[in-house]
């Protein structure tokens, strides 16, 4: 077995190494030691899921706890304010909303384009290709400040230069969202299966009339469950909008390419660091109604994901 | 006479499940030489990559009949079908070599639309693979993608008639087509395939994934459509070749001395009862009769 | 001899088709045009990253020496002290303790899930992990500031590393971070747990082990390079996380690995410098895009580690 190298000999290692270890404990062992280790192992474990459960739950429960007194309709017809009494999230909920619907329109045909390009037309022979793939996996994990810096340099100023609006942010929380899109898509297309396409151009359709006519209609929940969860990332994202001037007060509904604008997640920040009585509470409320919404959007994803999904 | 003719075959089916030859009538018409030739194939080769799967394949295949092409699983036969529809496009790495001849075109022609190729010869594959559609909108996919005109209901009806489906589906059009039996879906697919309205409908291996009732029923289907189509199938069960089709190619491996590279040969083509009955080439011979493959 | 017409075919009485192309078919090459710009975007996207980036910090390092950015221990901008060193440590003091703090309960998890829990309990807790992954920054950095730290407070045993922690703690935002990672790591190297073949557990188990020795002789050594793969991930993230340490961690530059005490992360500082009042153009501005660019290098170092060992995992069990 030694010079020789590669997965399956990997694998024969790994099986080799624990018959070993486990043949070592058996000639070790000690009458009933082990069976209090294993619990002791076996506890240690369960304290390990339950302190993270402990810990979401806290979170939660916080909020819930310190929110829901502030709770009340009147969060949404209210203004920006410094004031806790007066202070509510309409002009952070609208523009939040515009933000969402921007981005939707967006990033749905540029990352399915995407998507379908990579898996219908992209071989990985070509280095291009490939280096697209590795630009997507690296942007999925590039932090969300760094898309807020991209956001004011190349967008608000640099070339594309449209100022500190509403599209800008619309156009970074994209940029931000595209490779989750992009990603999840190649998942939900890959997943139908080949005779699909054997079958539809057996036909005599085009490789473009089989993508339209057969394999997006058949990825389509998968696509929009993703579509759905990358949104509903985008909604929570503070750190690229502060950079893009939604930290200011906006008492006024935003207009998309002009002027200011605020969102849900930014206004919470907002709120969240003013020390003046009641303040904290809106903070919380604020939180309740934008877990809200994302339960909301999950589930719906949730139920979307098993009302349609195709098992082939 | 149309009529009486397919039920004698039905009847002959049935009785007698053993390899039996069929009575003259249904054969081919006239002599080989007078036939109209569909495809001729001249020193057709199929490599993927450097790899060769097929070589020296000259046969021609006629109008209106039912060519089978039998053989040893790894001999190429359903490399060879995919060429006559342009599948092995598909495949980056496959080449064609020689002279595929389509009606007296080249198949392979510089401006040859293998999309268009593949409107005249249909195919129906070893798996059913219905679309997940309803049973009408699998059906109306082919001309409505093609732009045929027509009534769309009527198109549906005349092809599931044509591939003896209507009665079962009839009631059910608009339920999904993976709620249907497998022997259902692949008439389905067999249906789909013929909505287009093709000259030449090939079938690999149609019947391997499906029971025996199945499959005799997509036998007598095979037999009343060649008056309309002609039928080109791959199969590695004999009796079946024997059945239904009027000429037979047995292909068998070839290897080189190092056993690296394999490939199929056309070993002997003739007509069906001849190979059954009394094959030239002592390899057919085995293999019909069981000794080999 | 080869024609491109059907003749004989019509003589049969066939409608003549031809094999030809019908149509130039345009309208595919600019759909297929269109799909590959769409998929060109990603790379145009990091071009302009580093254009962000890189523009605005060749100015910047033209009055900053890069001796005098990596060197010097002060960061003070609004005095003309430019030492990052500070952030640096200030990221690695939340990074740090984050990781003691999400490893453990994450691969305790993970464990769990893979090799002890019953189908029914796995079914629940997962997802139930997965919304911890799902919540807001700023509802993780809410509870820390406003009910972690006080509680920290309030519990400290004495002047143990210090004393008790004032209005913003290290370590809370080390708890906070930490909590949000760990479905990250649990998710991932759960995955790889359960892609070991079933076999190698079988054939230790037959020779009497233990569950809790196959878990960590067998199915841990053999999923590492997965499991590797998410805690490079988690801490690329931690790295990158924003808004929890801006609220929790405080924002006063400090050489400090002590969990108590006040740090500012380099995410933190460019949080709030631009929401701050500091005129852009100016040196002091342009240091966002200084430590965006050292920000980003390390989470670029870290992600292109993290797929390397994912592509050595899948290398063996794919």
């Amino acid at each position: 077995m030694s010079g020789e190298s590669g997965p399956v000999s990997r694998r024969v290692k790994f099986a080799a190494d624990g018959a070993r270890s486990a043949t070592l404990a058996a000639l070790d062992r000690q009458p009933g030691g082990h069976v209090l280790r294993n619990r002791l192992f076996l506890g240690l474990l369960v304290i390990a899921v339950g302190i993270a459960l402990v810990g979401l739950a806290a979170i939660l429960i916080d909020a819930v706890a310190k929110g829901q007194g502030r709770l009340g309709f009147d969060l949404l017809t209210k203004s920006t304010s410094a004031n806790a009494e007066r202070a509510g999230f309409r002009e952070a909920i609208v523009g939040t909303a515009f933000l969402m619907g921007l981005v939707i329109l967006m990033a749905v045909p540029i990352g399915v384009s995407a998507a379908v390009y990579l898996e219908e037309f992209g071989s990985r022979e070509r280095w291009w290709n490939r280096l697209i793939e590795l630009n997507i996996q690296n942007l999925a994990a590039v932090p969300a400040v760094i898309y807020g810096i991209l956001g004011l340099a190349f967008i608000a100023r640099g070339p594309i230069g449209i100022g500190q609006v509403l599209f800008t942010g619309a156009l970074t929380l994209t940029l931000l969202v595209l490779p989750t899109v992009i990603i999840a898509s190649r998942e939900a297309i890959r997943a139908v299966p080949p005779s699909i396409r054997e079958g539809s151009l057996a036909l005599g359709a085009t490789q473009w009339q089989t993508i339209w006519r057969q394999v997006l209609p058949a990825a389509m929940p998968g696509i929009l469950t993703g579509v759905i969860l990358a949104v509903s990332r985008a909604l929570g994202e503070a750190a690229p909008l502060l950079l893009l001037g939604a930290f200011t007060f906006v008492t006024f509904l935003p207009n998309v390419f002009e002027g200011g604008f605020t969102a849900l997640p930014v206004l919470i920040y907002n709120y969240a660091r003013r020390a003046q009585e009641g303040m904290p509470e809106v903070a919380a409320a604020g939180i309740i109604i934008m877990l809200a919404v994302l339960l909301l959007m999950n589930s719906f994803a949730i139920w979307l994901r098993n009302r349609f999904e195709q098992k082939w | 006479m149309v009529g009486a003719m397919a039920e004698g075959t039905t009847k002959q089916v049935h009785d007698r499940p053993e390899i039996s030859v069929r009575p003259d009538d249904l054969r081919a018409r006239g002599p080989a030489e007078h036939r109209e030739k569909t495809f001729e194939l001249k020193d057709v080769a199929v490599s993927y990559g450097d790899s060769p799967a097929v070589k020296n394949v000259t046969m021609d295949i006629y109008r209106n009949n039912i060519t089978a092409l039998i053989g040893p699983s790894g001999c190429g036969k359903s490399t060879l079908l995919r060429c006559l529809n342009r599948m092995n496009d598909l495949i980056p790495s496959a080449r064609v070599e020689g002279q595929l001849l389509y009606h007296g075109a080249d198949l392979y022609g510089p401006k040859v639309d293998p999309v268009q190729v593949r409107k005249l010869i249909g195919m129906v594959f070893q798996k059913p693979n219905p679309f997940p559609k309803s049973i009408y909108d699998n059906i109306a996919f082919g001309p409505r993608t093609l732009g045929m005109k027509g009534d769309m209901d009527e198109i549906v009806e005349k092809a599931l008639r044509r591939a003896a489906l209507w009665d079962e589906a009839k009631d059910r059009l608009s339920d999904n087509a993976y709620g249907m039996s497998g022997g259902q879906q692949q008439r389905l697919c067999i249906a789909r395939a013929i909505a287009i309205d093709p000259d030449v409908v090939l079938m690999d291996e149609p019947c391997s994934a499906l029971d025996p009732v199945s499959t005799y029923k997509i036998e007598d289907l095979m037999l009343e459509l060649k008056e309309r189509y002609s039928i080109v199938i791959v199969t590695h069960n004999m009796q079946q070749a024997a059945r239904v089709s009027d000429m037979t190619a047995f292909l068998t491996v070839e290897m080189t001395s190092d056993e690296k590279n394999r490939w199929g040969q056309v070993v002997e083509y003739d007509d069906t009862d001849k190979i059954f009955t009394n094959p030239s080439d002592s390899r057919t011979e085995d293999y019909v009769s069981g000794r080999v493959g | 001899m080869a024609t491109q017409d059907l003749s004989a075919a019509e003589a049969a009485g066939l409608p003549a088709r031809r094999l030809e192309a019908q149509s130039r078919r345009y309208g595919e090459k600019a759909i297929k045009a269109f799909l590959a710009a769409c998929a060109v975007l990603s790379v145009i996207t990091t071009t302009a990253i580093l254009f962000s980036l890189l523009t605005p910090s060749i100015g910047f390092f033209q009055e900053v020496p890069l001796t005098e950015f990596f060197g010097s221990t002060q960061w003070f901008p609004s005095q003309a002290f430019f030492g990052v060193l500070p952030l640096v440590v200030g990221t690695l003091n939340v990074v740090l303790w984050s990781m003691v703090f999400a490893i453990p309960i994450g691969l305790g998890a993970a464990i769990y899930l893979s090799e002890y829990a019953p189908r029914r309990v796995r079914k629940v807790i997962k997802p139930v992990l997965e919304v911890l992954a799902g919540i807001p920054t700023v509802a993780i950095g809410f509870f820390g500031f406003y009910f972690l730290v006080p509680l920290l407070r309030d519990i400290w045993p004495g002047d143990f590393l210090g004393g008790p922690p004032g209005a913003y703690m290290a370590g809370a935002a080390a708890l906070c971070v930490g909590l949000m990672i760990v479905p990250i790591i649990s998710s991932i190297s759960e995955d790889a747990m359960s892609s070991v073949p079933g076999g190698l557990r079988e054939g230790a188990y037959a020779l009497g082990a233990s569950k809790m020795r196959v878990a960590l002789r067998v199915v841990f050594p053999a999923a590492l390079s997965g499991i590797v793969a998410s805690i490079v991930l988690g801490i690329s993230r931690a790295i990158g996380e924003t808004m929890i340490v801006l609220m929790v961690a405080g924002n006063l530059a400090n050489i400090s690995l002590n969990p108590v005490e006040i740090v500012q992360a380099m995410t933190a500082y460019i949080g709030i410098t631009a929401t701050g009042d500091i005129a852009t153009g100016t040196v002091e501005y342009d240091t966002i895009f200084a430590v965006g660019v050292l920000l980003f290098t390390m989470t670029l170092v870290m992600n292109l580690i993290s797929i390397r060992f994912v592509r050595k995992f899948r290398e063996v069990y794919e």
